[in-house]
């Protein structure tokens, strides 16, 4: 590999993680002040103009408080915990890219990490099933009844809910004829493919609010029930690093969103100008964003035999119908 | 689960946006209080500036969190403080015991000591709680004369005002 690569991929990887730090950062400024006008409230404006520098008195303040490590706990695990958690959020936009290839001084440059790998749709299910392991590592190692309850029950709605979203993710994939990202985005010129999955975007939608365990199916971090679910024993920068994990976690599925069902960097005079490509993908993405936070805003918790009837008689029924009708359109109309 | 119900749910709710916040930007605008709000004390004068606390000790005593604390001394005409025999010397009311039920001021013979509408009441030691006479009590009014008075005698013997039907 030689030294130019090597600068490419590392400035790809440092894009990659600023795009979830520093979105994790602002996501919860944006998060407060869209709920907070939801509710007929202002929400932080106190921090710098605007409240821009919210999160960073909120970083501040987390860096600053006392780090705890209850004496039942089993410390490596309760040290690993956030580290497994966090990992996946940080690495699932690797396969995404930002914009189409760029020629710089005759070389093309893509602007994704691995956006041209063959199994992309493949990787990012497998990292995003990763998180689950912290969070059930963390319930488990806390030693406490509420966060080992908050752990086990979001192993079991991401279980339930990874089959319904693996499924609403088959009918890209089909409509592609491939798993690589950037055959599925090149796949979506002529039409996105939510025009042409309705069903399936609704599914992938649902899914991951549950798989990134956001109200209304927020059930591992019940305040009401459970305190605070997995991560009730943890303070300082290691809640910090959940906190990041939750929404990093909400980015990513929105970018992932974007890009199989709304046409990713594509959109009006993308092809002469390289840079709208960003631009478009984040407009999706925030878009989605707030649709998340409008959800979180608007409806209450589910019940949890309520969650599970949902995910296994709705939703898994609904994904495979969708894939059969698109396997179905798909071969009679040739595609 | 009616998706239908969750549509307007969300609709609701994106409706709120666009409403004004109800939000007070509180140091920089204030909400006016209600006018029978209860907050800090103070101890009202006459018209003449004499004070109208006689330093009976009744708020003292009716005061259930045992928040104040009343000594009194001696009146004369040469220095009047205020009407009849004695006045309060110390008034001391301490803010970290008071709960704010009034009823000092309903036990009150004077209706000296009034709960008025300041509520901004923080203090970082606990000294700085126990709020002396001079913080309590209200300016000398324009046309009255600050405390004590040398007045003539006869004048002001009388402790309590005459007391008159409401009209």
């Amino acid at each position: 590999m030689s030294a130019a690569s090597l600068l490419e991929w590392g400035l790809k990887s440092v894009v990659v993680f600023v795009i979830i730090v520093g979105g994790f950062a602002y996501l919860t400024l944006f998060e407060r002040r869209v709920q907070a006008r939801m509710q007929t409230r202002i929400g932080p404006n106190r921090a710098g103009p605007w409240g821009l520098l919210q999160p960073v008195a909120d970083g501040i303040k987390l860096i600053f408080k006392e780090e705890l490590i209850p004496a039942q706990a089993d410390k490596l695990l309760f040290l690993l915990a956030p580290v497994v958690t966090v990992l996946p959020a940080l690495i699932i936009l690797a396969v995404i890219p930002l914009g189409p290839p760029v020629q710089i001084a005759g070389v093309q440059y893509s602007l994704g990490l691995a956006s041209n790998v063959n199994v992309g749709v493949l990787y990012i299910l497998a990292v995003a099933s990763i998180a689950v392991y912290g969070i059930v590592i963390a319930g488990w190692s806390s030693g406490n009844k509420y966060a080992l309850m908050g752990g086990l029950r979001s192993s079991a709605q991401m279980v339930s809910y990874e089959l319904a979203l693996g499924l609403a993710v088959i009918g890209p994939i089909m409509l592609a004829g491939s798993m690589s990202i950037d055959q599925i985005i090149a796949g979506q010129r002529g039409m996105w493919y939510v025009v042409l999955q309705p069903l399936g975007f609704l599914i992938y939608f649902i899914a991951t609010v549950a798989e990134v365990n956001r109200s209304p199916f927020d059930m591992p971090e019940a305040e009401q029930e459970l305190t605070a679910g997995y991560h009730v024993e943890y303070s300082g920068m290691k809640f910090a690093l959940f906190f990041m994990a939750e929404y990093g976690k909400m980015i990513a599925v929105s970018f992932i969103g974007a890009t199989l069902f709304l046409g990713g960097y594509l959109g009006p005079f993308v092809d002469r100008f390289w840079w709208l490509g960003p631009i478009y993908l984040v407009i999706k993405v925030v878009a989605l964003l707030f649709v998340l936070v409008w959800f979180r805003a608007t409806m209450v918790r589910f019940r949890y035999d309520r969650l599970m009837a949902f995910g296994w008689k709705i939703l898994l029924p609904l994904s495979l119908l969708n894939v059969m009708i698109t396997a179905v359109v798909f071969v009679l109309v040739g595609g | 689960m009616n998706p239908l119900q969750i549509l307007r749910g969300l609709w609701t709710v994106f409706r709120s946006m666009f409403e004004k916040p109800v939000t007070y930007q509180y140091p920089e605008v204030k909400r006016p209080v209600r006018q029978r709000f209860k907050g800090r004390h103070e101890l009202k004068r006459y018209e003449n500036g004499l004070e109208k606390c006689i330093g009976c000790a009744l708020c003292a005593a009716a005061c259930p969190a045992d928040a104040i604390f009343v000594e009194a001394a001696e009146n004369t005409d040469e220095m009047r403080f205020s009407p009849g025999e004695r006045y309060a010397s110390t008034y001391e009311i301490n803010m970290l015991r008071c709960i704010f039920c009034g009823y000092c001021e309903d036990a009150c013979p004077t209706e000296a000591i009034v709960l008025e509408h300041n509520y901004e009441l923080s203090f970082t030691n606990r000294r700085e709680a126990i709020y002396p006479k001079e913080m309590l009590l209200v300016p000398v009014p324009p046309n009255g004369k600050p405390t004590p008075q040398q007045v003539p005698s006869g004048e002001f013997n009388r402790a309590i005002p005459e007391m008159q039907n409401p009209d």
